[in-house]
């Protein structure tokens, strides 16, 4: 049930018809593109955030003061407000936390600014747990949050490192200025320039023993962490997997 | 009735610790774990200095020995960030371990895309602590992510059994120790502790020159009771943190109402969603840091930070927007203070906005040293040598 299921001239007043329209009256289903699911799915979702051991730790109930929603950047510019998200989790309104996790979790900024509630709420943290399902369970707003962000996942998880010097090419970052252009053409002898020995790299942030990034990798494999790809984006898992599997062979590790 | 506004802005002047809310010390359930034989805790390595945290709770914060844990967008992106820590513990003779044998934490990426779990986080912090431990320096945390997310970290192992467990297993299957330092160290936190021996070293005069601070969020925000505030600092009201250094070197500090907004980094946002990163990061901080208090520099303590509000601001030019203000991190302008190139040592040709000017009021031939800068990447260009050396830098 949404809104839009009550248009203006029903005959009833609009503000019975809101607050029958209940834990959908924020946002309809619609809005976000995503099929509709049945409620025990939702359900089920909504049970997977709960049951994250964090979960008691980031929501202790809600005044419905705002101090969160005056302190996020993401309410500023989005049609998103933190308050929402405690509140649909305090109330386990589990209509609104299922739309929640395919229209709002990804507009938040993950600064924690909301943590300045008096409650001690931190609906920023309850964000991370719903993202956290919204991938496990590749759910359509966690495919399309992260359609453009694959390769730096393919970085962070291949290399150890999350951003590198060679990612700064002009036609990725037209916006940040002509000096994107300068780093680009100079940036092999820029690089050997550095002091410190670590940073001569151009393809990671500095250079990873190989050893430590097949820990890494056994980490990844070991707590479920690449599985999670899967969910999201079936041929970077594959491509991520074979990379790491191959490494893991050459050194004679089995897992 | 009117609003009594005097009033309450009066009571907000200063922070009163009050001893009868001071959250429990971590330090007894990590200790007591430790006896236990659940994992090891490394020890501040002596000699340290005692700085307060939020509550009042002392810190530690060694003077030597440390493992730097380097960031990924200081040392990708923003290089001068990363050598300036170094340069300016060379500079006063501290011994220090730069090691190879270190991932990212991985904290941007879970923060952007969630892709990524509790325990996965876990073993890659204690992965890394381990790691440092092996070698017998002591941690030392480059970017604000890093130290708010491991700090994160650190609760959820000393509050679940379950986690510990897990980690534990996968440690067990790297050959790893379960090891957590007695404090978990950010790099500002050094720079504020050692502040008079950094000002001590100072060769520049720095009165002249006008500061706005922007406190990192995953510094203060994340685990509050573990960041450093001084009485004397704002009322106690914000962090200590940069602000300290920064009247220590004799720069004005000036302030701003938008102090407590983030930048605008937003993990994924930065990368694929920067109409909002520029936007928060223009009209909520650089604009309104100009308009209020006109700084000649933007200094922050976080890899995040320095990149938003640097980079944002060259589109906002486009708009004739109140905007052109350097950004840099307290590390490069410190080592600035203290005599450091501006390119070969602060990297500052990395950055978006003109530092000219600044470099200008500082008193530094910014000509010349980009000329100096030249020479030596022509000999790297023509082969004549491979690297540029620390002995090189300072020449």
């Amino acid at each position: 049930m949404s809104m839009l299921a009550y248009p203006g001239g029903s005959g009833r007043g609009r503000l019975e018809a809101v607050i029958d329209a209940g834990s959908a009256l924020l946002k309809a289903p619609a809005v976000a593109g995503f099929a509709d699911v049945p409620f025990a799915e939702k359900q089920r979702l909504v049970d997977e955030v709960m049951a994250d051991m964090r979960y008691p730790d980031y929501l202790y109930g809600c005044y419905e003061c705002g101090i969160c929603v005056a302190a996020c950047p993401s309410a500023r510019f989005y049609d998103f407000s933190p308050r929402r998200i405690a509140q649909a989790s305090a109330r386990e309104d589990v209509e609104l936390m299922y739309q929640q996790m395919e229209e709002d979790i990804w507009e938040c900024s993950q600064c924690f600014s909301c943590v300045r509630c008096p409650r001690g709420n931190n609906p920023g943290g309850i964000i991370t747990i719903m993202r956290e399902v919204a991938v496990n369970n590749g759910l359509g707003s966690a495919r399309k949050a992260l359609e453009g962000y694959t390769r730096i996942i393919y970085k962070i998880m291949s290399t150890g490192t999350q951003v590198s010097p060679d990612m700064l090419q002009p036609d990725a970052f037209p916006d940040w200025g002509p000096e994107v252009k300068d780093v680009s053409e100079n940036l092999d002898v820029w690089r050997r320039m550095l002091p410190p020995e670590t940073m001569h790299t151009t393809s990671t942030g500095w250079d990873v023993d190989p050893r430590t990034l097949i820990e890494l990798y056994l980490i990844w494999f070991e707590t479920g962490a690449l599985d999670m790809i899967k969910k999201v984006d079936e041929g970077l898992h594959m491509i991520l997997e074979e990379v790491m599997e191959e490494r893991l062979e050459e050194e004679g590790i089995e897992r | 009735m009117t609003i009594p506004v005097q009033l309450l802005l009066k009571k907000k002047e200063h922070f009163e610790r009050d001893e009868h809310h001071v959250p429990s010390d971590f330090h007894e359930e990590l200790f007591r774990l430790e006896a236990e034989g659940e994992w090891v805790v490394q020890r501040v390595p002596e000699p340290y200095i005692e700085v307060a945290t939020k509550y009042g709770r002392p810190k530690k914060i060694p003077v030597a020995g440390m493992w730097h844990h380097k960031s990924c967008g200081q040392c990708g992106h923003i290089p001068g960030y990363s050598t300036s820590i170094y340069w300016v513990m060379r500079r006063l003779g501290i011994d220090y371990n730069d090691p190879r044998d270190q991932t990212s934490c991985t904290a941007w990426n879970y923060y952007a895309s969630a892709t990524s779990n509790a325990a996965a986080q876990a073993a890659v912090a204690l992965r890394n602590f381990s790691a440092a431990y092996e070698t017998g320096y002591f941690p030392l945390i480059h970017c604000g992510t890093s130290y708010g997310h491991y700090k994160e970290v650190r609760e959820e192992l000393l509050h679940h059994p379950a986690l510990r467990a897990q980690v534990r297993s996968v440690l067990g299957k790297l050959g790893k120790q379960m090891v957590m330092p007695e404090e978990i160290i950010h790099y500002s936190e050094w720079f504020y502790a050692m502040r008079d021996r950094i000002a001590a070293a100072q060769v520049l005069d720095f009165s002249g020159i006008a500061v706005t601070v922007h406190p990192a969020c995953h510094y203060y925000k994340l685990v509050e009771g573990d960041a450093i505030y001084d009485p004397d600092i704002y009322g106690g009201q914000r962090t200590a943190i940069v602000t300290g250094l920064v009247q220590a070197l004799g720069a004005e500090v000036r302030t701003y109402s938008t102090w407590f907004d983030c930048c605008g980094f937003g993990f994924r946002h930065i990368l694929v969603q920067r109409d909002f990163t520029r936007s928060f990061a223009t009209q909520r901080k650089i604009e309104v840091m100009k308009e209020e208090a006109n700084p000649d520099v933007v200094l922050t303590h976080d890899t995040g930070c320095v990149t938003t509000l640097d980079k944002s601001q060259f589109a906002a030019q486009a708009h004739n927007k109140n905007v052109g203000v350097p950004v840099m991190s307290e590390a490069q302008f410190a080592a600035l203070a203290m005599g450091a190139h501006p390119y070969k040592v602060c990297q500052l040709h990395w950055h978006s906005t003109d530092y000219r000017p600044l470099l200008e009021k500082m008193g530094i031939d910014w000509r010349e040293a980009w000329a100096e800068f030249e020479r030596d990447a022509d000999k790297l260009r023509r082969g004549d040598q491979q690297f540029l050396t620390w002995e090189d830098v300072d020449a």
